[in-house]
């Protein structure tokens, strides 16, 4: 201890130096400290107090997750509340990943021994399972049979992580018959989502599907609904760890056709190995009572999505199953525009119902002959006789007389040459030539000899069969009718145009109708064959033959080789318009048949049919199943 | 020398007499401390002890033990196990080196029977103490002698290297930043400081681009800019922000956060920890704990300040410099301040290891605080 003491006051001297350095630097560090800590507490500061609401909001952003709920989207009837488009249920099988023992693979094959899958549905359904956490479940199939789907709960027990599940899907009970009426629902495309301009969200919600044609796709947006939606917290994994608040979506509104469901069927049935257009029109409100395109297709199919196989035999069908033939299809009119010639004619004073034109069984205008379609003729030829026996020179030379500029105002009045504006979209406007579009595209003036052909229908003329179904209307109520097909959304009934009087002279028209009368009610009539017996339900009408080959001069000289010869595609289009009663007209019909120009006149027929059924139902004096709103009651 | 300490009496002191010369403020306050991180791991199991808070509360008590314990033998012993501390953590080093040459990413594990360590934690105390021992037998002027000062550069150099190839960027910085700070308070001249300072700002560069890994680029980048990858390694730094952010002002409540309970805060039990606190207490109670950190650093620079000897007093402070670090670190990590590093709050970040190495620290901070009258002879090899 003594030599320790000895030594140690050179030792605190130095220690002195040491402590007082040490001391400085200490306080130094400490105002270091200080700082860095004056600087975490600034930036809890600045995160805390000044951004805190900004990170508040991120919080819940990560935390709650919008799921949104489709609604059943909305049914549609028939004017007496047939349910034309409807739900049924779709049983449907899921794996959940994470719930399998020995993975997805092995469930899959487990689940294949129960219920019949196929090799391509293993892939996509592995490749799903891998693109999403293990807790979301992959749809391996839908719309199974119930067989399967009972055969499947009842081997559950044996296959852990498989989930059956119901779900709805769109169902179309009447399927080909109303596929262009009502058209279908599919998937959302890519540019589908890109035009959402209202942002609707239903859109994004997996599995929705929409209106893609017919009455389906104009009123998508009511039919669908309104989307309710489901705030679910989720954890960073997606896991929906409980639901806050849900929001029922609103069921979309259903809609009510002025279709007659029965009549619709029975049109269809007897065309459907046809490829045919038909209509059939209330003459007074322009409301339509059947629309048929046959072949159709399957909507139930596009709903649940087209097998390769399906879309081949859809598009390859040369029947085209997927064109809506009454909208937009379009034939030339052949003699049923002879009406139209001959109720311009008459309303503009170029003829007489008593004007007499002869008929040699040809007309030779400067060097060029047009040839009736009776060999020998018809001789002398008034209205009555011209429209009866369907005259060709008696129509060439009332055309000649009135001249095409009054012709192509007369069809487009009577509703030809432009679309009818009918509520389903695909109408094409058909056409009716004049002198200044002839010109624009030809570079060429018009030629009287045009002006024949168009007077019997031919040449440029094209129509599609709803319009010559409103011409019929038109001739028939003497008003200015538009095709509807939609009575009402939900209990809002559809606006609808006053109709106005077509503003032909009565005189005309009741000439006109007297003569189509006489087609179809008396001996020499060119549907004289295929009259409705019973007097009270007699139908007008006017037959028409379009040739979509040209008749060779050699072939006028040696006989017409028939229809019946001739190879599908080469025989003529069967046309006909119609209305019945004869006497107070309630229905108007048009049905053209494509390459069904026969001697049994198939067409005239089904309208003869249609016009009966639609008669004797009294479809249009029943009580119909609309839903009318106060506000339309005191209309 | 009107100081009363130890070595003027002539027997040792006893047991209780140590006991009652600690420093009770301290351990009182370093066990709110722990208690607040047993609360937050309590709320990061979704209000559970298991599988964090009541292991932690293990640790603590055991590592409670151990500081007391520490706390109570003479700092002269400290003093002589200095260098074979060193030497032995040296070789952990170097062992996890070579054994963990194969297995996964970073190797910073060794078994050692039933125990996992972690070497370059104990690394952490056995480098302040080596340091405070060499510089402890040091005059000021010596400090800054090339010669003399080869000693103790080389001492932090050889671990730092060695942490860095584990590679573990968080605790190789720790070590050089408070091996440099115990250099700075044992008075080595501003004349080398100065123009280190400039050295490094320059080496920052080539470090970028020569010594860095790919993974450790990574982390800066996205620190840079967390959005261009906010679903990968920005995520972290992006989710914490908002978990403190969201905390606001008195926070969201005990049990309440939705970043931690709903897994969107990465790592939450760990070094994320300090997030938690935020997200659940707000800025009040962020502000709380750092007080009570600040606190214990306050503590821990009266003790160096009043410590007699050389060797106290650079124990006590390499020990507080040690804690402030890694505060600092985590804090400045977690806040998006710097790039993410894998330091852990001390005290509140779950982890065995780490817990273990800061009671040990305190333990030897309280053990300079009730020896802080004794003279410590320049060797102190025959306590021993």
């Amino acid at each position: 201890m003594r030599r320790l003491r000895r030594r140690s006051p050179p030792k605190v001297a130095k220690d002195k130096g040491r402590y007082a350095s040490f001391t400085r630097r200490t306080l130094l560090l400490s105002g270091g400290m200080t700082a860095i800590f004056g600087v975490l507490a600034g930036r809890l500061y600045q995160l805390q107090i000044v951004d805190g609401d900004s990170y508040l909001t991120q919080a819940e952003d990560n935390r709650i997750s919008l799921r949104l709920l489709a609604p059943p989207r909305g049914r549609i009837f028939d004017r007496f509340g047939v349910p034309l488009a409807g739900s049924r249920r779709n049983y449907r099988v899921l794996v959940v990943p994470e719930q399998t023992r020995g993975g997805v693979a092995a469930a899959y094959d487990a689940l294949a021994k129960v219920i019949p899958l196929n090799e391509r549905v293993r892939g996509r359904v592995l490749k799903d399972a891998a693109a999403h956490k293990s807790f979301m479940p992959v749809l391996v199939a839908d719309n199974l049979s119930w067989d399967d789907f009972a055969r499947l709960n009842l081997e559950l027990p044996y296959l852990p992580g498989v989930q059956p599940d119901v779900g709805e899907t769109r169902d179309y009970p009447y399927a080909e018959e109303l596929s262009h009426v009502l058209g279908y629902v599919a998937a959302v495309s890519p540019e589908e989502k890109a035009q959402n301009a209202e942002g609707d969200q239903l859109l994004d919600v997996p599995g929705f599907r929409m209106g893609k044609r017919g009455v389906e796709k104009t009123f998508d947006k009511d039919i669908r609904g309104q989307a309710g939606a489901s705030r679910v917290e989720v954890n960073a994994y997606g896991r929906v760890i409980r639901e806050l608040e849900r929001k029922p979506g609103q069921v979309g509104e259903e809609v009510y056709l002025t279709i007659d469901q029965e009549l619709q069927s029975f049109m269809y049935e007897r065309l459907k190995d046809d490829s045919a257009g038909a209509a059939v029109m209330d003459v007074e409100t322009g409301d339509l009572l059947a629309l048929v395109s046959t072949p159709g297709f399957d909507p139930n199919a596009f709903n649940v999505g087209l097998t390769p196989d399906q879309w081949g035999a859809l598009t390859e069908n040369d029947h085209k199953p997927l064109i809506n033939k009454p909208l937009a299809g379009f034939y030339p009119p052949g003699s049923t525009f002879k009406t139209v010639t001959a109720l311009t004619a008459l309303d503009a004073g170029a003829i007489t119902p008593d004007t007499i034109f002869h008929c040699s069984g040809q007309f030779t205008l400067g060097s060029h002959a047009f040839h009736c379609w009776k060999k020998g003729g018809h001789g002398a030829v008034n209205l009555r006789q011209g429209l009866k026996a369907s005259c060709d020179c008696y129509f060439y030379q009332v055309a000649l007389k009135l001249g095409i500029d009054a012709l192509q105002a007369g069809a487009r009045r009577l509703g030809l040459g432009a679309p009818t504006g009918i509520e389903i979209p695909g109408e094409r406007a058909g056409f009716i030539p004049d002198r200044y579009w002839k010109q624009a595209t030809f570079k060429e003036s018009w030629q009287l000899g045009e002006t024949l052909v168009a007077g019997i229908g031919q040449g440029y003329i094209l129509a599609t069969p709803l319009q010559l179904c409103v011409l019929a209307a038109r001739l028939a109520g003497g008003m200015q009718v538009t095709p509807h097909l939609v009575h009402s959304l939900g209990a809002q009934k559809q606006p609808r145009p006053v109709v106005e009087p077509i503003g032909f002279s009565p005189e005309a028209l009741a000439a006109v109708r007297d003569a189509m009368v006489a087609v179809a009610n008396e001996p020499g009539g060119t549907a004289f064959a295929w009259r409705i017996t019973d007097p009270a339900l007699a139908m007008a009408g006017k037959t028409g033959t379009a040739q979509v080959r040209v008749i060779s001069e050699e072939e006028r000289l040696h006989g017409i080789r028939s229809n019946e010869s001739l190879p599908w595609k080469l025989r003529d289009h069967g046309l006909f318009i119609g209305f019945a009663p004869a006497d107070k007209p309630r229905y108007a019909c048009a049905v053209v048949i494509e390459h069904g120009g026969l001697n049994a006149h198939p067409q005239v027929q089904l309208a003869r049919d249609a016009l009966t059924l639609a008669q004797k139902r009294d479809i249009l004096g029943r009580p119909t199943a609309y839903p009318v709103n106060s506000a339309d009651a005191s209309l | 020398m009107s100081v009363h300490s130890y070595s003027d009496r002539r027997r040792p002191a006893s047991l209780s007499h140590k006991l009652s010369e600690v420093n009770w403020r301290l351990v009182v306050l370093i066990t709110l401390i722990a208690c607040a991180g047993f609360m937050m791991l309590y709320s990061a199991a979704g209000g559970s002890f298991s599988p964090w808070a009541a292991r932690q509360m293990a640790r603590f008590v055991v590592g409670f033990f151990i500081l007391v314990a520490v706390a109570c033998v003479d700092l002269r012993v400290w003093m002589g196990l200095a260098y074979p501390a060193y030497a032995f953590s040296l070789v952990l080093l170097v062992a996890v080196e070579v054994a963990g040459r194969v297995g996964l990413g970073a190797q910073r594990w060794i078994e050692l029977g039933p125990l996992a360590l972690q070497p370059s934690e104990l690394m952490k105390i056995a480098l302040v103490l080596a340091l405070a021992r060499y510089l402890h037998g040091l005059v000021p002027g010596e400090v800054s002698k090339p010669l003399k000062l080869f000693v103790p550069l080389a001492m932090i150099a050889v671990p730092v290297v060695l942490v860095l190839m584990q590679p573990n960027l968080g605790t190789a910085t720790l070590l050089a930043l408070c091996g440099a700070l115990l250099l700075f308070l044992a008075g080595l001249s501003w004349y080398w400081i100065v123009p280190t300072l400039s050295a490094v700002a320059l080496a920052v560069p080539i470090a970028w681009q020569f010594v860095l890994h790919d993974y450790q680029k990574q982390r800066v980048m996205t620190f840079l800019d967390p959005h261009t990858d906010a679903l990968g390694a920005g995520w972290n730094i992006t989710q914490a922000k908002i978990a403190l952010g969201s905390g606001g002002i008195v926070g969201k409540g005990f049990l309440l956060g939705t970043q931690s309970r709903l897994n969107f805060l990465p790592e939450k039990e760990t070094d994320f920890i300090f997030t938690m606190i935020g997200e659940e207490f707000g800025f009040l109670g962020s502000m709380v704990l750092l007080a009570m950190f600040a606190l214990v650093l306050y503590y821990g620079i009266q003790i160096a300040m009043k410590a007699r000897s050389q060797f106290g007093r650079l124990l006590a402070m390499g020990i507080t410099v040690n804690f402030f670090l890694y505060i600092m670190i985590n804090g400045l990590m977690v806040m998006g301040l710097i790039p993410v590093v894998g330091i852990p709050m001390p005290l509140i970040s779950y982890g065995g290891s780490a817990m273990m190495t800061v009671m040990f620290g305190f333990g030897l901070l309280m053990s300079v605080h009730v020896h802080r009258g004794i003279a410590v002879p320049k060797r102190s090899s025959g306590m021993i």
